[in-house]
């Protein structure tokens, strides 16, 4: 599964521009699912038909996980060829000093800011520029519009695993494996590749209204508290995945959250419970799909999420697919 | 458009219809005079007027000579709406507190004209004389009070607008509300002619306060691809710096390519940049970024929707006065009706 | 023999019943099951809906199907806890709850069973004299409920909820105090008013609905509206009531009647109808002027499906979002007579006259 993790996080994928991606995960899904289309926002939506539960019809159960990541869309071209850009998603500037980033066509650059940057504590964007090496605006590669992602090698350290992108391409490799293990269902398993979830959970919101689940869980990263002086936060590496409780946006279905802490008592999975402060998922958006969808989320703890080197841990991936492809498996009962 | 529609309507100086447009006052929730003038203009060019729950006005123009099979639907969404504010409380002095609607710059207001209710009745932003001392803070509209001089027939509720500036500075147009009557204008004229394609065109409701109108619009018509038409910042006044003018007067059709609303789709973008190229209109890519249009809801709408947005560059907009060149408005007209016309075609292609 | 109908209760009881249950956004539970007994003999059908909303229905006498939605929120703003920190909690807040009224307010966590407790921080006098002008930091407050380390993390786990515990008393003159009459009063006036149509006559259907997660954005109301699908919706929230030291043009005469709100989130034609509705029965009401997002229910739900002619009715409250709020209990009557006539007053052609022109 790291060569796959491997594969994902290298991928070119900005919000609005997931081609890449979504074409490499069509080719992982061959022969794993029944049927798949792509709606018209450019969501990747996977069906695997489930047997239904004795007379009841299948439950349609829909999982996220969003193809896309930040990156910064170039804004301005000046005549001595340095880039202005504008922020794709959630940027934090302070990350920007010594990133690469890697353009559609190829093209690489890196950050500077007028004056001393160095000496800035808490750099703006607008003082910023991208230089991709150019001499003029005549001779840049890239032009406005044109949108760069971060890149860094992709390094196994054993335990854990070090790439840029794992916000979250993490989330698709797991939903990937996870079909890749889940022999027999009952359920109808909508394995839906979002896009345009760093920009608002536009991909997600279209994507549930057209599928229309009985049940939604989002896979994403999520922050920990597990580092010195860290925000109070009860998450940590190696603990295992993350029940969703609540976050910015939505509040978990009591009930999905109940189905998910009794699938991983039940078969002995490490996990650990969620609360965060900051951001949101997928599963905001489907849960307030046409009259309202139960949902949850599987978080996958991260750490330096929104830099161009994010580190997780590979128990925790494999638990989560455990988590997953067990609670798929049997029967989906939310009830509050 | 023909090319002789065009050059008629390039020859003609005077916009009848833009100007009625910038002089109606309308905030949001409060669109009725900008609806009915539209409602007049475009009803003998299509084939059904409507008007929803929110005030959206909805006219529809089936296509002519299709390709065969079930049109193609196309939305286009011009916004009536202008940013203002609304009466609060009428102080027992007679003078106003009010609230703003939509995104005004409290720093502008001092010293400045408004006009207040349904009546329309003139007031005056009061401010301080600066012989008795001098304010540091910027103001807020918490801060600021109208006074009319204690004219009867106001209410809480009524709507404030700026004064109707509508005229030429230059070669340019000048008129309040420019943000989005000339969207509303350019659509207006797109409806006088026919495509091959089924054209819903929406003008819709409270774009400043959130783009409500655009969502629930989008909604009921839920076309296959849409477009919004809009009035843009531009920010093209000289400067020490070298950085982005946003959008740039006279170089033409400013397209969106990434709001803080939406991100374009990128094959309407292509459509509208092939088109512009091959008949030699100008067009820019307005800075990434920067604003939000209808587009934002319209492309959430139910299972998603292709969308675009394409604005005429204006100075000042969410000023008193604004600025724009009347050729970016005759070729944003262009553009838009040469990419309708080949628009089924190019769709089907790609699908 | 006449079957004799429910009687309504008294309005202090059924405000200090509703109130004093808890029911945090994502957590009413316990505020639902008493709603759905309580619109049970008043309704011809009730249901939860996947978000946990309540929606009621009364069926109309011309079996037309129109539909008006009455809307109140259910749920209130609370804590949750973050960690388990050396037999103390840290918690954040759920909805925008005034972190100055916490400091030793007496709380309830919703553990495996439910834990008296109290918001603790350190005491004033071993902090240095400047940090004592400012108010306390959230991240320098805790919840203590008396127990051990060990014994609180068998009974408390990360993301369970905790409620403000406060008695709701009578005040004089006819005035009342307690947490979560944001929205409790509203659900007050809901049920009074689902009890006075027992005996009047209405032609179209109506739909009582007490929605969820509106302090955290709304969001039982976005859902709740998309499936009852109203051709008119009424949000019933509160107010901001006059009080000392706020300005006088943030808030409204209390003891007035309810508030009809006015502006862009607003029907004009809706607005006017209620107006209408008061005028003509005497109801004492005043106008709110709202320019933008109304913060109420009613600004998801005008924009749902392909938009819905929606109206918000409010009760002025002083001192919102804190223990300490007060309201004038007429004006709870009040709202409620108000939107009875105006459900009772919807005809055959209220449709044609909310179109716009």
């Amino acid at each position: 599964m790291k060569e796959l993790i491997r594969r994902l996080c290298q991928v070119y994928g900005p919000c609005g521009q997931e081609e890449a991606v979504r074409r490499l995960i069509t080719q992982e899904l061959t022969g794993l699912v029944d049927e798949s289309r792509v709606d018209a926002l450019g969501n990747l939506i996977a069906l695997k038909r489930g047997t239904g539960n004795g007379n009841a019809p299948a439950k349609r159960v829909m999982i996220a996980a969003h193809m896309d990541e930040i990156g910064v869309m170039i804004s301005h071209v000046d005549a001595n060829g340095f880039l202005r850009f504008t922020n794709v998603g959630t940027v934090l500037p302070n990350t920007l000093f010594g990133s690469r980033v890697l353009f559609a066509n190829g093209s690489q650059g890196t950050f500077g800011m007028d004056g001393k940057p160095l000496a800035v504590e808490k750099p703006e964007m607008a003082k910023m520029f991208v230089d991709v090496g150019a001499t003029s605006a005549a001779d840049s590669p890239v032009g406005v519009g044109d949108v760069g992602v971060f890149r860094s090698e992709f390094a196994d350290l054993g335990k854990r695993i070090l790439a840029p992108s794992l916000d979250n391409r993490i989330g698709c490799a797991i939903l990937i494996q996870a079909l890749k293990e889940l022999t027999n269902t009952p359920n109808d398993i909508y394995a839906v590749f979002t896009v345009q979830e760093e920009v608002g959970l536009r991909g997600a919101t279209t994507a549930a209204f057209g599928v229309e689940p009985d049940v939604a869980l989002a896979l994403d990263v999520t922050l920990t508290g597990d580092m010195p002086e860290a925000h109070t936060m009860e998450v940590a590496l190696g603990k295992g995945p993350a029940v969703k409780v609540l976050d910015k946006r939505m509040i978990a279905h009591p009930g999905v959250r109940r189905w998910l802490i009794n699938t991983a008592q039940a078969y002995d999975i490490p996990h650990q419970l969620e609360v965060l402060e900051f951001g949101s998922t997928d599963a905001a958006a489907m849960q307030i799909s046409r009259a309202g969808v139960p949902a949850g989320a599987i978080s996958i703890p991260s750490r330096y999420i929104h830099t161009p080197v994010q580190m997780v841990d590979y128990d925790d991936v494999q638990n989560s697919v455990r988590l997953l492809v067990n609670a798929l498996g049997g029967p989906v009962d939310v009830t509050r | 458009m023909t090319n002789e529609s065009l050059r008629s309507l390039i020859s003609n100086t005077q916009y009848p219809l833009l100007e009625e447009l910038s002089t109606a006052r309308g905030v949001a929730g409060q669109e009725g005079a900008v609806r009915a003038i539209l409602r007049q203009a475009i009803t003998p060019h299509v084939n059904s007027v409507e008007t929803d729950h929110l005030g959206n006005l909805i006219a529809r123009k089936a296509a002519q000579n299709p390709n065969g099979g079930k049109p193609l639907g196309v939305m286009i969404a011009a916004h009536m709406d202008e940013v203002g504010g609304m009466v609060q409380k009428v102080n027992d002095d007679g003078t106003l507190k009010f609230r703003a609607v939509g995104g005004i710059d409290a720093r502008i207001l001092p010293g400045k004209r408004l006009i207040i209710g349904p009546q329309s009745v003139p007031g005056v932003v009061l401010e301080k004389p600066v012989h008795l001392g001098r304010s540091n803070s910027a103001a807020t509209i918490d801060d600021l009070i109208i006074d009319t001089g204690g004219a009867s027939g106001i209410n809480p509720g009524d709507m404030i607008t700026f004064e109707n500036s509508y005229g030429t500075v230059g070669h340019l147009l000048k008129g309040k509300s420019f943000d989005d009557r000339v969207g509303c204008f350019i659509l207006s004229e797109l409806l006088k002619q026919e495509y091959p394609c089924d054209l819903v065109g929406v003008f819709t409701v409270q774009e400043e306060i959130g783009l409500r109108g655009a969502k629930v619009a989008a909604y009921s018509v839920a076309p296959d691809v849409a477009f919004a038409l809009e009035g843009t910042i531009a920010d093209d006044l000289p400067k020490d710096e070298d950085i982005s003018s946003t959008t740039v007067l006279g170089k033409g059709p400013a397209i969106s390519v990434m709001d803080r609303s939406a991100y374009a789709d990128r094959r309407l973008v292509e459509l509208l940049t092939l088109t512009a190229q091959e008949h030699a209109i100008p067009y820019q890519i307005k800075q990434p970024g920067v604003g939000g249009t209808d587009v934002g809801t319209i492309h959430l709408a139910q299972e998603g929707i292709p969308s675009v947005a394409v604005a005429v560059p204006c100075r000042y907009i969410h000023a008193p006065a604004a600025l724009m060149n009347p050729a970016d408005v005759l070729h944003t007209i262009e553009l838009m009706a040469k990419a309708l016309g080949r628009l089924p075609s190019v769709w089907e292609s790609q699908q | 023999m006449t079957i004799p109908q429910s009687s309504a209760p008294a309005t202090f009881d059924l405000l200090k019943e509703l109130t004093e249950l808890p029911g945090i956004s994502g957590h009413e539970d316990a505020i639902r099951a008493r709603l759905v007994e309580l619109f049970a003999p008043l309704a011809d059908d009730v249901r939860v809906d996947p978000l946990g909303n309540v929606i009621a229905l009364r069926r109309g006498t011309d079996g037309l199907g129109r539909r008006l939605m009455l809307a109140a929120h259910m749920d209130e703003i609370g804590l949750v806890v973050t960690k388990l920190d050396r037999g103390f909690l840290r918690f954040t807040t759920i909805g925008g709850i005034n972190a100055r009224v916490l400091p030793s307010q007496d709380v309830i966590v919703h553990g495996k069973r439910d834990l008296p407790g109290i918001v603790a921080s350190r005491p004033p006098h071993v902090l240095p004299p400047a940090s004592r002008k400012e108010n306390i930091p959230s991240n320098e407050l805790f919840v203590d409920v008396g127990l051990g380390a060990a014994e609180l993390s068998e009974l408390v786990s990360v993301g369970d909820v905790i409620s403000i515990q406060r008695e709701t008393i009578q005040l004089g003159q006819g005035k009342a105090t307690g947490k979560a009459f944001d929205n409790r009063a509203c659900l007050v006036a809901l049920v009074l008013a689902l009890h006075r149509l027992q005996d009047v006559r209405h032609t179209w259907d109506i739909y009582a609905v007490a929605t969820v997660q509106e302090e955290v954005g709304l969001r039982g109301a976005v859902t709740s509206t998309f499936g009852v699908a109203p051709d008119v919706g009424i949000a019933l929230d509160v107010t901001f009531a006059d009080q000392p030291g706020a300005a006088s043009d943030e808030t409204l005469a209390w003891d007035k009647g309810a508030a009809i709100a006015l502006g862009p989130n607003i029907h004009p034609n809706v607005y006017a109808k209620l107006v209408d509705t008061a005028k003509s029965n005497e109801i004492p009401y005043v106008v709110e002027v709202l320019p933008g997002n109304t913060g109420t229910d009613a600004w998801a739900m005008q924009v749902t499906q392909a938009g819905i002619p929606t109206g918000l009715v409010s009760i002025p409250i002083r001192s919102m979002h804190t223990p300490g709020e007060t309201i004038v209990l007429r004006d709870i009557e009040r709202t409620a007579r108000l939107l009875a006539d105006f459900a009772a007053g919807l005809d055959g052609e209220t449709l044609d006259n909310l179109r716009l022109e």
